[in-house]
């Protein structure tokens, strides 16, 4: 067995990897308290629209004169949790139906697979926006119904974790079959089978601890597409609305009001800047755990 | 290879049919009619427009004369745009959308290969690693940060050329960089990998013994072996470049089937929806079957089955 700490020497020893993983800790933690620290009014309408940058507003005021930098943070906050609770179900999903079909084999897998074939050539991002608008008011609905009020307001976010969830998984459980297939056939599973291991214990004691570091490189990589899909389906209309702010609704906003005349590059370019560092680092980080990790995939 | 297309035309019709039921019951979900307005409409006129608008029935009834419609090629009226038929607005829209995504598909193709083929060349020097730095930023950010940054700074700033709409020439050009970007820098990734791979090989070797010169090692010989995997990615690049278009055409106000697509979802208009889908779906799986089929003919090593 190798050693098992060799990879995350080789991670530590990758600049970009490192600096990316302390970026994106600050970020994290920046949007966590960032908020809280900030005056109680500043997520607040108020009359002052469009102040450029100052000591007061540092990142200026948007359209309805809420704080842009308050915006930006909130925006953290919800991009980020969505973009980690989505990459962690479509984890789930891809993880569980990678490893039925390359621990079973033969014809499930090739019915399994041809069936992922077929859902990646379905324009995923299309039917996500039919999807969540024809799902979010019967989801508030029955919240409502059931006495969850105070969740109602969220049902977006909910919604969003789902389906992107849902839908993200396919090139997962693609690698992880491959993964299987590659395992099951070493000697090391033939020793465990023959001295009368159940198959639960096979998957999860022998091939389990052997695929957790491709399944966490490729859940690095699932975190930016996730938060990509997120703003896409917000700068459309369709995902994260006002009160609450998502990167892709705040550049969907400065995207409107924006033009040669009136240039409010400050709505623009903060957004821009902290969704942009956030995906540049992720997808450093990414590629730093892929090489450790699994060289062989190496681009 | 007869065999091949058949079998992969019947999966196309397979799939088609589960978009339009999946997309024609989903609609029908939506709470909100298309003719909900602010004030209620009289029951007696309501129920006329659910006439001409064949909207009226069992739903089961709607959903088995929609097909017969869809077979003879009738994609219905919208019930937004009064009196246009849906038929009539993609016509119109298409052939816009078409000339975007052409137009970015070729920046994307040719540009990310020659990219890519310029930093295998010169790997590990300044070329190859600038190269990379800005393949991973224009994958990191997503085409409606790259668009308005690009209209910020060239039409806003320096003004030279049109912050959006359609009709010339000098427009094209910021929607159709702002498309093609982050494809471009996948292909550009693509292509360096495999061929720095190709590069290793012997009979890259041999033809530089023969004291071929470096161009016509890398860009004849060892390019027409590299470019393989970038083919077959140009099925999943058009598909995505569909996608992509209807957030650059929210951008850049083009009118493009992607701005009609996101605001018939909007205005809960159900023909028009279904029928953008149907056509995107169709397109998507007749360009992967079209890449499928050339990459048999560019590679004699693989055989085409099922």
């Amino acid at each position: 067995m190798i050693d098992p700490r060799s990879p995350w020497l080789t991670l530590r020893r990758n600049p970009a990897a490192v600096v990316s993983a302390t970026i994106l800790v600050c970020m994290a933690l920046w949007a966590l308290l960032g908020p809280a620290l900030a005056p109680t009014d500043a997520g607040e309408v108020t009359r002052n629209s469009f102040l450029p940058p100052s000591s007061q507003h540092l990142f200026g005021t948007d359209l309805n004169g809420r704080d842009l930098l308050y915006r930006v943070l909130l925006g953290a906050r919800i991009s980020l949790f969505v973009g980690i609770f989505g990459a962690l179900t479509s984890f789930v999903v891809g993880i569980i139906y990678g490893m039925i079909a390359g621990y079973i084999g033969g014809q499930v897998d090739s019915v399994m697979m041809r069936f992922v074939d077929v859902l990646y050539s379905i324009p995923r991002l299309i039917f996500l926006l039919v999807l969540i608008s024809a799902l979010d008011p019967l989801l508030r609905v029955q919240m409502e119904r059931h006495g969850l009020q105070e969740l109602v307001g969220y049902s977006k976010i909910i919604l969003l974790i789902v389906s992107l969830g849902l839908t993200e998984w396919l090139t997962m459980a693609r690698i992880i079959r491959g993964q299987v297939l590659g395992l099951k056939s070493q000697q090391f599973v033939l020793a465990a089978r023959s001295i009368g291991q159940s198959h639960t214990n096979i998957i999860f004691q022998h091939l389990f601890p052997n695929l957790a570091g491709v399944a966490l490189v490729y859940l690095t990589l699932t975190v930016p597409a996730v938060i990509l899909d997120e703003s896409f389906l917000s700068f459309l209309g369709v995902g994260i609305q006002a009160p609450l702010a998502s990167w892709g609704l705040l550049l969907s906003d400065a995207a409107q009001v924006i033009n040669p005349i009136k240039g409010y590059w400050w709505l623009l370019v903060f957004p821009a800047a902290a969704m942009s560092v956030t995906l540049v680092a992720l997808n450093f980080l990414g590629d730093g755990l892929r090489d450790a990790f699994d060289p062989r995939q190496r681009k | 290879m007869l065999r091949f297309i058949i079998k992969r035309g019947i999966a196309l019709v397979i799939i088609l049919f589960c978009v339009v039921t999946l997309t024609f019951f989903l609609i029908r979900l939506m709470p909100g009619g298309p003719f909900d307005r602010e004030r209620k409409l009289p029951a007696n006129i309501e129920k006329q427009l659910l006439i001409k608008y064949k909207l009226d029935g069992p739903l089961l009834d709607q959903y088995f004369n929609y097909l017969g419609d869809l077979l003879r090629g009738d994609l219905r009226l919208s019930t937004k745009y009064r009196n246009r038929s849906v038929n009539e607005i993609l016509a119109q829209s298409l052939p816009v959308s078409g000339i975007l995504g052409g137009i970015a598909f070729c920046i994307a193709a040719g540009g990310g290969v020659f990219l890519g083929a310029m930093a295998a060349a010169n790997q590990h020097t300044w070329i190859d690693r600038t190269a990379m730095l800005g393949a991973l930023f224009a994958i990191s950010l997503p085409s409606f940060v790259i668009g308005p940054l690009l209209v910020l700074i060239f039409a806003i700033e320096i003004q030279i050329l049109p912050v959006g709409g359609w009709g010339s020439l000098q427009g094209l050009i910021l929607p159709s960089i702002t498309l093609a970007a982050p494809y471009a820098a996948y292909i550009a990734r693509l292509t360096r990998a495999s061929m720095l791979e190709v590069l290793t090989q012997d009979y890259i070797r041999t033809a530089r013994a023969k004291g071929l010169s470096e161009e016509t090692v890398i860009y004849k010989h060892a390019l027409r072996v590299a470019i393989l995997p970038v083919v077959s990615f140009l099925g999943p690049l058009a598909a995505n470049l569909l996608t992509g278009s209807i957030v650059v055409e929210n951008i850049f106000s083009i009118p493009g089937a992607g701005g009609f697509f996101v605001n018939s979802v909007l205005n809960r208009d159900g023909f028009l929806l279904a029928g953008v889908v149907i056509v995107y779906c169709a397109l998507l799986v007749f360009f992967n079957l079209v890449v499928d089929i050339l990459y048999g003919f560019l590679d004699r090593r693989i055989t085409l089955y099922d």
